[in-house]
């Protein structure tokens, strides 16, 4: 499999979720790890560019797949992406730790809806959850973050 | 919170994944994974062997056929809902997917998958059953239809034989009026109770082991659902009436 455009060994335990595997054996902390039930969204990575829950996948499922994580959206050295950006701008993160989860579904969410409406929005990070910052100031993060990406 | 050890297979055809479940003892199919995947991560289910389906070939399409619309088994749901064809054909199907858990559950997730895990509080198989759809369950012996109201016997249990495993589910077109209304607690939540109208035919979700058939005229008749801390049974009895009422003047 691919992460982040590198080509990674395969997996070798079969129980392994694809959440553990990046944490501990890439070394990837980005990507959070909260219910591992698949409630929360701090997982959440792109798979073949869609958002999908690292903590109901195997590690071994996303052989022959391209992942990205929150570390492959800016390299180091690089400007933030314009996700990061306007969560950024707006104030769009206090502790952080759903930061990645977030980040990487309303990546998800602007490739669906470029222009989403405010429903779309709400519809695009319900399923995520934050527990600090608030809502509001993300919902204005997804907006700049549309506006930042045309 | 980690998956118990399984032995794990990967088959590459629908004939290879019916010969693992004839020949292996405790074998559970891996599609979507979103339902599956949290019960091995709180060790409610515990299969000694694992058969992952997502790289058989054959199983990833919608298409039309017998005036409705069939979706393989390893269509996943964002598939169905950003469908043409089921936006053309069943549209509700269309409007039921949006209800399913969120989008990033979706984009993995498969109807099918969702039909063989049978919760009684989800959207599909209550679809299928007002619908009065079909799924077809194939197995190393052959393959058959069962008709939705044969295919759900109780909390998560299915008519499925434990060699067989869904190949397709085929959900008739939907005529209007149609509905799916339901009440959570929160957006994407299972629902506390739902229910789908398919022109006369009632299905409620949520209120008892498996989806159920009601009447229009008396939707709360016989049920007895259970109460909990989300809803006690009396709510659910009160959601059945006020959902139908809505879904009635659809």
């Amino acid at each position: 499999m691919k992460v982040n455009g590198v080509e990674r060994p395969s997996p070798v335990d079969p129980r392994r979720l694809l959440s553990d595997f990046l944490r501990h054996d890439l070394g990837l902390t980005g990507t959070h790890v909260g219910c591992e039930h698949g409630v929360c969204g701090c997982c959440t990575v792109l798979l073949d560019g869609a958002p999908v829950r690292s903590c109901l996948m195997l590690a071994v499922q996303a052989e022959g797949h391209d992942l990205t994580t929150i570390e492959g959206l800016a390299r180091d050295g690089s400007p933030l992406h314009p996700v990061q950006q306007a969560f950024h701008e707006t104030h769009g993160l206090q502790c952080g730790f759903c930061t990645p989860g977030f980040v990487m579904s309303v990546v998800g969410l602007l490739a669906q809806h470029p222009n989403p409406t405010p429903e779309e929005i709400d519809e695009g990070i319900a399923g995520n959850l934050c527990r600090c910052t608030g809502y509001a100031s993300i919902r204005r993060a997804v907006s700049r973050a549309a506006e930042l990406s045309k | 919170m980690k998956p118990p050890p399984f032995e794990y297979h990967a088959p590459s055809t629908v004939e290879e994944a019916c010969s693992l479940l004839a020949s292996l003892e405790d074998a559970k199919v891996l599609a979507g994974g979103q339902s599956l995947i949290p019960l091995l991560n709180f060790r409610l289910a515990r299969p000694a062997h694992l058969i992952d389906i997502n790289r058989v070939t054959g199983l990833g399409r919608i298409y039309e056929r017998d005036g409705g619309v069939a979706v393989q088994a390893l269509v996943r749901q964002a598939a169905v809902e950003d469908s043409d064809v089921v936006a053309r054909v069943c549209p509700l199907l269309t409007d039921a997917i949006q209800l399913v858990a969120h989008r990033v559950i979706r984009n993995r997730g498969t109807v099918c998958g969702s039909l063989a895990h049978a919760d009684p509080a989800s959207e599909l198989p209550a679809v299928l059953l007002a619908l009065s759809g079909q799924v077809v369950a194939r197995s190393a012996k052959g393959q058959r239809t069962i008709g939705a109201e044969e295919f759900f016997k109780g909390v998560f249990e299915t008519a499925l034989a434990p060699d067989e495993m869904v190949v397709e589910a085929w959900f008739p077109a939907s005529a209007k009026p149609y509905a799916i209304y339901e009440e959570s607690r929160r957006h994407g939540d299972f629902a506390l109770a739902g229910v789908v109208r398919a022109t006369d035919r009632l299905a409620l979700f949520g209120v008892a082991g498996t989806p159920v058939l009601a009447d229009p005229r008396d939707p709360a008749k016989g049920l007895e659902p259970s109460g909990d801390l989300e809803a006690t049974r009396e709510f659910r009895l009160h959601l059945v009436r006020v959902l139908v009422e809505k879904a009635m003047a659809a």
